[in-house]
């Protein structure tokens, strides 16, 4: 059939198959939950909403198998799956099933698998997903691991020791933290004679004027898709605005500081340095062929410009606005509501998280910053790539721990800020038509999530 | 049913009864197990299929359907009932949903438009010419059938690539022979609905070929023949005796490509991520970010329902026009 266009041709079959999620005819009535509303239901059946079981720090138990899920499908994956190798090794009552899924895929299809008991019983997760799975039950509070470990705040910096908390039991244990970085090319930078990377607004604009007078003509790509919408929250947080309120109820990137943060991207464009219309990921291609001297993204690139064999430069995001921000996100360790009622399993995934964790100096190969102090202040992270990143740990900003919300920005600042780098809108319309409909994709999570 | 159909079961079992023997015939029916197995002997045939597609189609209709009544968070335990609100909000410009939604008709109606039109025609003038006899017939066959074979996702990386505004291959070579070489084909309408469209058709033009080719195939020479002696020319031959005799697969084909058309999806994912803005975001795309990303399975079920509704009036459409044509 033709049914490669689209879904399928015959469409009432797989459209409603996809909407049931392969619910079955027996599922048919399983679906009800009465007049209640889900917050309040929520709180009445909530199975994995008790605090777990005191952690002793050992698992001594039968033979047990982990499902493991993560989405290292870049240059961090191998240096996972090395970790999971040596885990096992130590511990030979404990098996690991690894699945790796993308991100982008991953967020649909954990709580999904979850809820049908064919997920992943430990897995990593992004800082800002903690708080939208707690609030659906997907998976369940670890603050007895996070005493056994021994962690508390001082080990890692309050932002990202915070964001793990949701309705005050904590849901991460952290591994890492990434953010947005700047990248250079050393042979273009030379030719045009800047020797110090730059590091506010001016000293920015200045190298790329030079660099235009040595002949790149287009010296920093500015893209309309990621990370385009990191750069623009990292420019409204060095401006001194918030992109939501506290209590996760308004979309506050509309502000002055919003509109002022899109505007310098979409002047980075009209000034020349930019093409215009730049597509997902040409940035970044075209600075891999040498094309853009410059170019913004995520520190974990590291690994992927190694093995083209990308000669280049790290180093953080200049301070173009008043403070010194930038955009972050973090790795952190879950268990499932899955591991509830089975103790073994809930055991071994808590050694799982202690052993990992202590290990997260291997894990900065991944070209990531590793949560914990003590191991960020080693020679073998300080001498990594990352090295400087890591040093300006205290100046990465995170989203606030709100569930829903990273749906809701996906689809609201993020178009907001591609109409506007794509010439469409202007940023402060682009900003206001989106932030009203972010604030009432919130409300209406605030009354879901309660 | 007509006069010259095969005699049913009850007609073969039961021949017209005289008044008088009504009563005796009634009794004697029931206790007969031989009727009951005539009774059952179609049904039991069906069972096979009856089972998946009341297990795949119809149960998930049902089940569609109420999900669409009900505010439906799978991961959450409630699931308010909110009875056609759902529905409602699509209707109401303030509500979240109906902005998006009829966006994505929109989309939806501008590609199947402009795609329909052209799968129809430039899939038939390759047929045409695929049925003539000439050298490397088959190679020729089989290079407007390739790309048909890749999947969704090839054919969308492919493209995004080589139509890239700033490093892509087409705007490079249409550089080179000195047209303009800066054009968005990805990021700006109506560029992204020319890309679009153009591979899409570029893509599925064999399918719709080789039927094509198949009915051409079935078309008796002796009428080209006839149609020949009569002092026709080839173009009276293809007005009269090509065109009706592929009107039966020409209805196929054209309800087929209606439908694959307005369930684009993978293209516009893949290829403009629903760009500029979500001018490229196509109503199944609509419903699979509300359904499967945001969880709102309520609001896109009911959205499905409704664009179902669109579309069974638009097959209508087509059905009773091919009819009428038939008919004169």
């Amino acid at each position: 059939m033709n049914d490669n266009l689209g879904f399928g041709s015959s469409i009432s079959r797989r459209r409603f198959m996809g909407l049931g999620v392969g619910a079955a005819a027996g599922a048919l009535i399983a679906g009800c939950g009465g007049g209640k509303s889900a917050g309040e239901a929520a709180g009445g059946a909530g199975g994995g909403a008790q605090p777990a079981a005191t952690f002793s720090g050992t698992y001594d138990g039968p033979d047990v198998t982990l499902s493991y899920w993560n989405g290292f499908t870049g240059g961090d994956g191998p240096f996972m799956k090395q970790l999971v190798k040596d885990f096992m090794a130590e511990h030979q009552n404990i098996k690991i099933a690894e699945n790796t899924v993308q991100w982008a895929e991953y967020y649909q299809r954990m709580p999904a698998a979850v809820t049908a008991g064919k997920g992943p019983d430990v897995g990593a997760m992004h800082l800002d997903q903690l708080a939208t799975n707690a609030a659906r039950k997907v998976i369940v509070p670890v603050d007895d691991v996070a005493n056994a470990i021994g962690l508390t705040e001082e080990d890692f910096t309050p932002e990202v020791w915070q964001a793990g908390i949701y309705q005050d039991a904590r849901y991460g244990i952290p591994l890492d933290v990434h953010s947005l970085a700047m990248y250079s090319l050393p042979a273009p930078m030379q030719k045009a004679g800047i020797s110090e990377m730059p590091t506010d607004g001016e000293s920015f604009t200045a190298a790329l004027d030079e660099l235009k007078a040595s002949g790149t003509a287009n010296p920093f790509w500015m893209p309309t898709r990621w990370p385009a919408h990191l750069m623009f929250l990292s420019l409204l947080w060095q401006n001194g605005g918030e992109p939501y309120s506290e209590d996760g109820t308004k979309a506050t990137f509309d502000s002055e500081e919003g509109v002022a943060a899109l505007q310098w991207m979409v002047d980075v464009i009209n000034k020349g340095y930019s093409p215009k219309n730049v597509a997902q990921d040409s940035q970044y291609v075209a600075f891999k062929n040498g094309e853009v001297p410059i170019t913004w993204d995520g520190i974990w690139q590291i690994n992927d410009l190694k093995s083209a064999g990308v000669e280049n430069t790290l180093s953080p995001v200049p301070k173009i606005g008043e403070m010194d921000h930038v955009w972050a996100n973090s790795h952190n360790f879950y268990i499932t509501r899955q591991t509830t009622g089975d103790d073994n399993k809930l055991q071994a995934a808590k050694v799982f998280i202690d052993w990992i964790s202590r290990k997260s100096a291997e894990w900065a190969g991944a070209g990531m910053i590793p949560a914990r102090k003590s191991v960020r202040e080693t020679a073998q992270v300080q001498d990594s790539p990352q090295g400087p990143i890591a040093a300006k740990i205290d100046t990465l900003k995170f989203l606030p721990p709100v569930p829903g919300l990273g749906d809701v920005q996906a689809q609201t600042l993020e178009i907001a800020v591609a109409n506007a780098t794509l010439l469409k809108e202007s940023p402060a319309d682009a900003l206001k038509s989106q932030a009203s409909r972010a604030s009432k994709l919130m409300e209406e999570n605030k009354k879901k999530f309660g | 049913m007509s006069s010259s159909t095969r005699p049913t079961t009850k007609e073969v079992a039961a021949p017209p009864l005289a008044p008088d023997r009504l009563e005796v015939s009634t009794t004697r029916r029931a206790p007969s197990g031989r009727r009951l197995t005539s009774w059952a002997t179609p049904w039991l045939f069906l069972l096979p299929y009856l089972v998946l597609f009341g297990t795949f189609v119809v149960a998930p209709i049902v089940y569609g359907f109420w999900i669409s009544l009900h505010d439906y968070d799978y991961t959450l335990p409630g699931k308010p009932w909110v009875g056609l609100r759902n529905y409602t909000n699509l209707f109401d410009s303030d509500s979240i949903t109906a902005g998006p939604f009829w966006d994505g008709m929109q989309a939806t109606a501008i590609f199947t438009v402009f795609s329909v039109p052209l799968l129809l025609i430039v899939p038939l003038a390759v047929a045409i010419v695929m049925n003539q006899r000439f050298r490397g017939r088959n190679l020729f066959r089989a290079v407007y059938f390739a790309p048909y074979v890749l999947g969704v996702a090839v054919i969308g990386v492919l493209w995004r690539f080589l139509l890239d505004r700033n490093i892509g291959i087409v705007n490079h070579y249409m550089g080179v022979v000195g047209l303009p070489d800066d054009i968005p084909w990805l990021t700006s309408v109506p560029e992204a609905w020319v890309a679009l469209v153009g591979v899409t058709v570029w893509w599925t033009l064999g399918f719709n070929a080789v039927i094509y080719l198949a009915g051409l195939q079935d078309i008796p020479a002796e009428l080209y023949e006839a149609a020949k002696v009569d002092g026709a020319n080839a173009w009276q031959r293809f007005r009269n005796v090509t065109l009706p005799g592929l009107r039966p697969v020409t209805s196929f084909v054209t309800m087929v490509t209606i439908i694959a058309s307005v369930n684009m999806f993978g293209q516009s994912y893949l290829m403009t991520l629903g760009q500029p803005g979500t001018e490229t975001r196509t109503v199944i795309y609509t419903i699979t970010e509300t359904g499967l990303r945001n969880f709102r399975m309520g609001d896109a079920a009911a959205m499905s329902y409704v664009l179902t509704l669109f579309l069974m009036v638009l097959s209508l459409a087509v059905f009773w026009l091919f009819r009428e044509k038939k008919a004169a």
